[in-house]
């Protein structure tokens, strides 16, 4: 795995691809798709090469790392079938827990420069988070995780970079500003860039030895660090208190010429957008919020509007099983014995909970397939129909 | 029978899974359901059990004249109880399992290809062909055919996805999840609508009359087990309709455009690419391959033939499933189908199918679960004076052998049955009578031997 693609190459070219060896190149054929065939070549090249890939995305765990007691940042070197992302993006990874495979959406903290050859994802541990927990626990180098094509145009450094680059982050929201941070740095961009970062305090911050270092590096990045909940005494340098227009005029003194990016939780979101608002900022304002989805709890006989997407139907939810609540409303759905065993009915849940009417089980998360022969709504439900 | 195990001072919680307005059956919807048994199953020493020698008016099942709907509903619940406790507990174990399985199909498929490419050394050639041969019974059965009945849905993974995965066989997927998992699985052993049943072309039970057609029925499941991949493939097709004209062909193109895909893409890696790959001894590749897939269709043709048509097992008509309840359902799974008594290894090879009671009680869950599962099942069969099927491999197959052949020639009753029907044809009635002098002249030959 040598790097070809030149040093003063233009930043803003598309990432070269890593060069394949002629082996992994003979893999992805007609012919090698036939030889494998009915399953996929990638089947069998997981027993021999787990590292090459000629469809399927994935990562070996190069190194993990515990910044603190709430995170766990993953290096991972991914197979040549990753195209490279853009700074901001995200990246859906998966992983096995308890035989279950989940699917969770992180932003590479590393660099998006063409010459970085690895994904460094900082993971934030939640107390009840089923992924993080687990990635913190088991996380081992050698280890590999699925990793989904990088998604999301929106949160990106636009092309041709702005001159001036204002980066605002709330907690675990750091990770796609820090990538925007080092990306623009690996690429030698001469413009100002101010880091205006947010966390509880000190001993929060993630990356801190990271930023340190660039801030000293660079002489036009500025990093400044604020803590949100720290009574006593912060190390020097360090601000206090929440996001306000004072700390938007030191971060952005002057409105021009600029682009300015905010990621972290709803809150900080808003007060940014707000200010922004108010100050009648021309600087283009692009953000993401950072908010981990929330179940609420179900009354398994709540009824509520069962939406029939594909047909563009709504009827009200009355407790029957979806299959006989889409042909009461004129649906034709496949279906096979009616009973929860054939699976012919099987399809995507998009929106909200079903409850199982064999064993009375409320499930549901949204992409789930569900028998809806046996499965009744809970509340609003939408299903691939 | 008897239980080793201490009586269990955890019971699984019950879930009641009739609830009042769901259908029960998938024929018909029940009336009421019985809720007044309660949520939980009572202690084993307490639970149901019902004298065998008994009789009650109306049975529901004329197999089991024995059991009330109510006892057959009790059945049911306590089978539910019996899946329930198992779907609380899937997890990692199970994703080791089919995982290792996986990876052991993939290396003896590897491997075996490799020996093959390298066969012109014999003991390479019959190395290859036992591997390739393994690795796609394992492909088949342990993994194809679980996977598509969602026992591993609940993994997420969309590799082991009921609904998408393809098999290592002439059979489109989505053509045998129609066919086996609804047509079969749902009205299993009832004659007139489980296709399984003869699989449309052999007769395999009394209820279905017998006509000229079935003297062949020795050559045609002999045909049907040599050839047992196209026979699944064409399965869905329902051709047996071809017999009385009244096959649509129009309708099934797009069926038929479907396997044709799927077996000439089969056909073209077995039997012309991985060939071609070996030069000059692609001869040896090609009869490798070629004894790999034939020991594939004889061996799974044994293992299905044993699930469902040794002595023992009860048909049904479609009269008396008309109204079946869940319950009912449960009862005819059990009395419609037989196990095969083996080690552990003859079961994974057997994709558990050996362990048919069980999978027909409890199809998506993880097969490698049915040898647990079966020790309750047995237990709840004596209380309630059910016929539990079970035997070893070679009576098995023996016993279907001679049904096979049993079957093939009239009883006096069938013959007139069929000469007095508007069915019988010129030819037809030559043939009786051919066969019916036969007989007399065998008779006359053996008191004459005498």
């Amino acid at each position: 795995m040598t790097s070809t693609a030149a040093p003063d190459r233009p930043a803003t070219q598309p990432r070269a691809p890593r060069r394949r060896a002629l082996a992994e190149r003979l893999l992805d054929t007609p012919l090698a798709d036939a030889l494998a065939g009915p399953h996929t070549v990638d089947h069998y090249l997981e027993i021999l090469r787990p590292d090459w890939a000629v469809k399927r995305v994935r990562g070996e765990i190069l190194d993990v790392r515990h910044q603190n007691e709430d995170s766990v940042t993953l290096t991972l070197r991914p197979t040549v079938t990753w195209p490279g992302f853009q700074a901001g993006q995200h990246v859906e990874l998966s992983v096995d827990v308890d035989g279950v495979r989940h699917r969770r959406c992180y932003s590479p903290s590393g660099s998006a420069d063409h010459r970085t050859r690895t994904v460094e994802l900082t993971i934030r541990v939640h107390p009840q988070g089923v992924v993080s927990r687990h990635l913190k626990a088991h996380a081992r180098r050698g280890m590999f995780v699925g990793l989904s094509l990088p998604r999301g145009e929106e949160f990106v450094l636009p092309t041709p970079r702005p001159r001036r680059v204002v980066l605002i982050s709330g907690g675990s929201g750091i990770t796609p500003v820090l990538s925007m941070l080092r990306t623009l740095t690996d690429e030698g961009h001469r413009g100002e860039i101010v880091f205006l970062h947010y966390v509880r305090g000190p001993r929060e911050l993630l990356h801190a030895d990271d930023l340190a270092a660039i801030e000293a590096a660079h002489d036009n990045v500025t990093v400044l660090r604020v803590a949100t909940r720290e009574a006593g005494e912060l190390p020097t340098g360090w601000l206090s208190g929440r996001f306000g227009p004072e700390h938007l005029r030191r971060a952005l003194p002057e409105d021009a010429d600029a682009a300015a990016f905010v990621c972290g939780p709803g809150a900080l979101v808003e007060s940014v957008r707000e200010a922004f608002r108010e100050g009648g900022l021309t600087t283009p304002l692009r953000y993401e919020h950072f908010a981990p989805p929330e179940l609420p709890e179900m009354d398994p006989d709540q009824l509520g509007t069962v939406t029939f997407a594909a047909s563009d139907q709504q009827v009200e939810g009355d407790g029957r099983p979806l299959l006989e609540q889409a042909e009461a409303a004129g649906l034709r759905p496949e279906h096979g014995c009616r009973m929860g065993i054939c699976m012919s009915c099987k399809c995507r849940l998009q929106h909200g909970q079903v409850r199982d009417t064999l064993t009375g089980e409320i499930h549901g998360t949204p992409g789930a397939e569900i028998r809806i022969c046996v499965a009744a709504a809970v509340g609003d439900v939408t299903v691939e129909l | 029978m008897s239980t080793t195990a201490a009586p269990n001072d955890h019971e699984p919680r019950f879930v009641p899974a009739l609830d009042p307005d769901t259908p029960l059956s998938p024929s018909a919807p029940d009336g009421e359901a019985d809720t007044t048994a309660g949520s939980h199953l009572p202690p084993r020493e307490e639970r149901r059990r019902i004298d065998p020698s008994r009789r009650v008016a109306n049975p529901p099942l004329r197999a089991v004249p024995h059991l009330s709907q109510e006892d057959l509903d009790a059945f049911g619940r306590e089978m539910e109880a019996i899946r329930d406790k198992h779907v609380r507990d899937l997890g990692q174990q199970d994703a080791d399992y089919i995982r290792g399985i996986i990876r052991a199909q993939r290396r003896l498929e590897i491997g075996g290809r490799a020996a093959l490419e390298l066969s012109f050394l014999p003991p390479l050639w019959l190395a290859g062909v036992a591997a390739l041969s393994a690795s796609k019974i394992l492909d088949n059965m342990e993994i194809g055919h679980n996977v598509m009945h969602g026992q591993y849905d609940w993994m997420q993974d969309e590799e082991l996805n009921g609904r998408t995965f393809e098999w290592d066989t002439a059979c489109p997927a989505d053509q045998w999840r129609h066919s086996h998992n609804y047509m079969h699985h749902t009205h299993t052993n009832i004659v007139g609508k489980d296709r399984d049943v003869g699989y449309g072309i052999l007769r395999m039970s009394e209820d279905q009359e017998w006509e000229p057609y079935f003297l062949g029925n020795p050559v045609y499941a002999t045909l049907l087990a040599l050839l047992f991949e196209y026979g699944v493939a064409l399965h869905d097709l329902e051709t047996e309709d071809l017999r009385d004209g009244s096959w649509d062909l129009k309708a099934r193109i797009p069926m038929l455009q479907a396997i044709w895909g799927k077996v000439r893409r089969q056909a073209a890696k077995d039997y012309l690419l991985f060939p071609a790959l070996a030069g000059p001894f692609f001869p040896l590749v090609l009869a490798g391959n070629a004894s790999a897939n034939l020991v594939r269709n004889l061996w799974t043709f044994s293992i299905i033939f044993c699930g469902h048509f040794p002595d023992g097992v009860e048909e049904f008509t479609v009269e008396e499933t008309a109204n079946e309840t869940r319950g009912g359902w449960y009862v005819r799974q059990l009395l419609g189908s037989s196990n095969l008594d083996g080690g552990r290894l003859f079961h994974v090879m057997s994709g558990n199918l050996s362990f048919q009671i069980e999978h027909h009680l409890f199809p998506d869950i993880p097969a490698w679960r049915y040898a647990q599962m079966s020790e309750d099942v047995r237990e709840a069969c004596e209380r309630y004076g059910l016929q539990y099927n079970s035997g070893p491999l070679p009576t098995q197959l023996w016993s279907v052998a001679r049904k096979i052949a049993r079957l093939a020639v009239p009883t006096e009753e069938e013959a007139d049955a069929y000469l007095a029907s508007d069915r019988a044809s010129a030819i037809g009635r030559f043939v009786v009578s051919a066969l019916r002098a036969a007989g007399r002249g065998a008779g006359q030959l053996a008191a004459a031997v005498r």
